[in-house]
């Protein structure tokens, strides 16, 4: 598939997204949750581009009728499937269900997530410190879902984590990135990848977040819940790919005051 | 009376299943494809061999979990 980046960045060379190792082309990863129906779910991720999808480990419902499963509408043949821990609130939870989700034989990376607030879903750094050194020790590819805070995504690359993916705002929050300076503290201080994950609501929101030097963004809800998945899918995959490339671009410096953009000479008498 | 059935709970609810029945058997039951569930038996993830050779005990905790959607 061309991107973007090909067609219009003619001589920008743009290294694919490598994590631990395995490289990716596309810089949008995806979730699977809270579409209306799976078709639409995988619809949408298709429009997106995306390469990885992360998923949920959960009970088998044996009440509900016979339903298709969900690998069934993303094959592991076409997707590379993350499954996360959402949902676990300590560390020794949050490594019960990565084991669970690597039992499945399809991958030993894990989204890592280990939740300290109900209303806010913020992580509980120090759980998710303790389940990333655990799980790295158990072979699996750690990447935790972090605060965007410096100290502990230092903590966490030393730890060994794959990846840091700092919250642009609250989970499922559509706030967009609510610290685009921390953002690029993050970049400019940690050698693993930098994934932002959570808070993305609209294209504008994945295009700044890519301009701050973001390796890439994983983002569910501003598609599931977008009126068009699809549409909306394919406007964020645009706007990753814009963002992207502003920031290989290099902007401009910010100025409080005008410059004129017309030569001053010249004018008539 | 000698009952030939045991208590078991799946997936946090109570369920009867034949002695000796093996893990791979309450799956067909529940018509459970074993390859796309996982099973977990007292807190110990089986693999996959291993479901047609261990057999249910009285107040076994059994957990079949799969990949729902999610972010």
């Amino acid at each position: 598939m061309t991107t973007t980046l090909e067609e219009v960045g003619a001589g920008v060379r743009d290294e694919p997204l490598t994590i631990a190792d395995r490289t990716f082309r596309s810089r949008l990863i995806v979730g699977s949750g809270k579409y209306r129906d799976s078709e639409e779910m995988v619809q949408a991720i298709r429009a997106a581009g995306a390469e990885m999808v992360t998923v949920a480990v959960r009970r088998v419902d044996l009440d509900a009728s016979k339903e298709e499963s969900l690998l069934h509408w993303l094959d592991p043949e076409e997707f590379f499937v993350l499954p996360n821990t959402a949902g676990c609130y300590s560390a020794d939870e949050a490594i019960r269900y990565a084991r669970l989700g690597r039992a499945s034989g399809l991958t030993d990376w894990v989204k890592l997530e280990v939740i300290g607030d109900q209303a806010t879903l913020l992580p509980d750094t120090d759980g998710l410190l303790e389940a990333t050194r655990i799980l790295v020790d158990e072979g699996f590819t750690v990447l935790p879902y972090t605060n965007d805070d410096l100290v502990t995504a230092l903590k966490l690359e030393e730890a060994g984590a794959a990846a840091v993916m700092p919250l642009g705002s609250p989970i499922g929050s559509g706030l967009g990135l609510l610290n685009p300076v921390n953002v690029r503290i993050l970049k400019d201080r940690l050698s693993v990848p930098v994934i932002v994950d959570a808070g993305v609501g609209t294209a504008s929101d994945a295009c700044i977040t890519m301009e701050q030097g973001a390796d890439a963004i994983l983002m569910n809800t501003a598609l599931a819940e977008a009126e068009r998945p699809e549409i909306m899918a394919g406007a964020m995959r645009l706007a990753v790919e814009a963002g992207r490339l502003a920031y290989l671009a290099g902007r401009m410096p910010r100025r409080e005051w005008a410059v004129p953009s017309s030569p001053l000479g010249g004018m008539l008498s | 009376m000698i009952s030939d059935e045991i208590e078991i709970l799946v997936n946090g609810q109570p369920r009867m299943a034949r002695v000796g029945q093996a893990v791979s058997e309450l799956l067909s039951e529940l018509e459970l494809d074993g390859r796309l569930v996982v099973v977990e038996l007292n807190r110990q993830i089986l693999r996959r061999g291993e479901l047609s050779e261990v057999k249910l005990e009285p107040g076994d905790r059994v957990e079949l979990v799969n990949f729902v959607g999610g972010g």
